[in-house]
């Protein structure tokens, strides 16, 4: 069972849920947690992991040799991302801007270019209690969080409890956070930003074929709007987390609410038994054929 | 000798478009005849490096030299070893920029002038 706790509006409290869910679950679950916020990976502020092992995340950047290349600019014209340029006899490769796909060496008809391993970032690994820890981390300049989330989901496995804090927006590495989980947990906030930010994250996820729920925090300030989309877009409000100063204090000293406060427990756990049926109704009905997520197969690809 | 001028429409009196590598246009012009043909930046909306990309379009054409308002490391770096000469702080339209490189006005440049873009994090 995988859940990726997701927004489209940063600071709406990604980390909160998905922290708290995880300590809801840790005792009657094996529960497994993933920062892939990779670009400022914090949920361990919040369950403090003692971190056992870690390993590189390269990316193959490549290497043109003077001697072989024959100047044809085949690669520049085929590089996507104008990561690698050809002027006269001086092939120019720009290592930022590559996304190690390789190709540049695949068109090269001469076998002139190499790929060598440049490292963007790492997986740190450890225990937070009972669950099972993972984050990554990007270095700081380095502009591709994709590789470091696809490595670190790597750790996962179905027969378990995943957790999966997912980076803010719509873009690539929120994508790849989302991609092949049982259930995206959208949380918002009830105001006209999270209301438009979450129907960004709710057309990404059903454009994906992710279920989704939603979860609303520092509820009782801003508007009904929220509701009244999810009630239109037959979404499940699946929590409300109140606007509350007691919280807002525990969050900044780093203390999970669920910790000290009573009944959040309780609430959590109710929360992922939902998610468990929705995602288990989401199941049957796309083995059956159809779909839950209120898009049919004809206008998915009759988007352009 | 040609100069090539990043601009917002095809002609002369086109305004000076003081991006390089997201300009509109490129109007290439001789200084002294003012003879001139216009092409279309096609990395205009590249995902990334459009500087890089602006610069092989730019080599392609014969283009000596290029005036514009800023450029970015990558760019630079790729007009540089293109062998073209970089002059910025160009602005007005493209026939008063022509006048301004006529009269030594515009700075020709040996360094990025701007931490660039989308494409690069300094």
């Amino acid at each position: 069972m995988q859940i990726t706790v997701s927004a489209g509006k940063g600071g709406t409290g990604k980390t909160t849920v998905a922290t708290n869910l995880a300590l809801a679950l840790r005792k009657e679950y094996d529960v497994e947690f993933l920062d892939c916020d990779v670009e400022e990976p914090d949920a361990g502020i919040f369950l403090k992991p003692d971190f056992e092992s870690s390993q590189p995340v390269n990316i193959k950047i490549p290497e043109v040799s003077d001697e072989i290349c024959t100047y044809c600019g085949q690669c520049s014209d085929a590089c996507e991302f104008n990561a690698i340029a050809t002027f006269g006899e001086n092939v120019l490769v720009y290592p930022e801007l590559c996304h190690g796909c390789g190709l540049c060496s695949l068109v090269c008809p001469v076998d002139a270019i190499k790929e060598k391993d440049k490292k963007i970032g790492e997986i740190r690994m450890g225990k937070a209690g009972a669950i099972d820890y993972y984050e990554g981390d990007l270095i700081v300049g380095e502009p591709m969080a994709t590789p470091i989330i696809k490595e670190l989901k790597k750790k996962t496995s179905h027969d378990r409890v995943s957790i999966l804090d997912s980076p803010p927006g719509t873009a690539c590495p929120v994508i790849e956070s989302l991609h092949g989980s049982d259930f995206a947990l959208l949380v918002t906030e009830p105001t006209p930003f999270g209301l438009h930010d979450l129907k960004l994250s709710v057309d990404v996820a059903r454009e994906i074929g992710v279920p989704v729920g939603v979860v609303i925090n520092r509820d009782g300030i801003g508007d009904a709007n929220v509701e009244r989309y999810c009630k239109e877009e037959n979404i499940p409000i699946l929590l409300k987390i109140p606007n509350d100063r007691e919280i807002a204090e525990l969050y900044s000293n780093g203390i999970p609410f669920l910790d000290r406060l009573d009944g959040w427990k309780e609430k959590f756990l109710q929360l992922f038994k939902r998610v468990e049926r929705l995602a288990e109704e989401e199941r049957e009905t796309s083995e059956k054929g159809g779909s839950n997520l209120g898009k049919s197969e004809e206008t998915q690809t009759s988007k352009p | 000798m040609k100069i090539a001028i990043t601009a917002t429409g095809e002609d002369l009196e086109s305004n000076c478009d003081g991006r390089f590598g997201r300009c509109s246009f490129f109007v290439i012009v001789d200084p002294d005849s003012l003879e001139y043909e216009a092409i279309r930046n096609s990395s205009r909306k590249a995902r990334s490096g459009a500087g890089i990309q602006a610069a092989e379009t730019l080599a392609e054409t014969g283009a000596d030299a290029v005036a514009t308002g800023n450029v970015g490391p990558n760019a630079f770096n790729a007009l540089d070893s293109a062998g073209l000469n970089i002059y910025t702080g160009a602005s007005g339209t493209v026939e008063e920029v022509v006048g301004l490189f006529k009269n030594d006005e515009l700075t020709q440049v040996n360094e990025p002038t701007t931490s660039g873009g989308t494409g690069r994090k300094k």
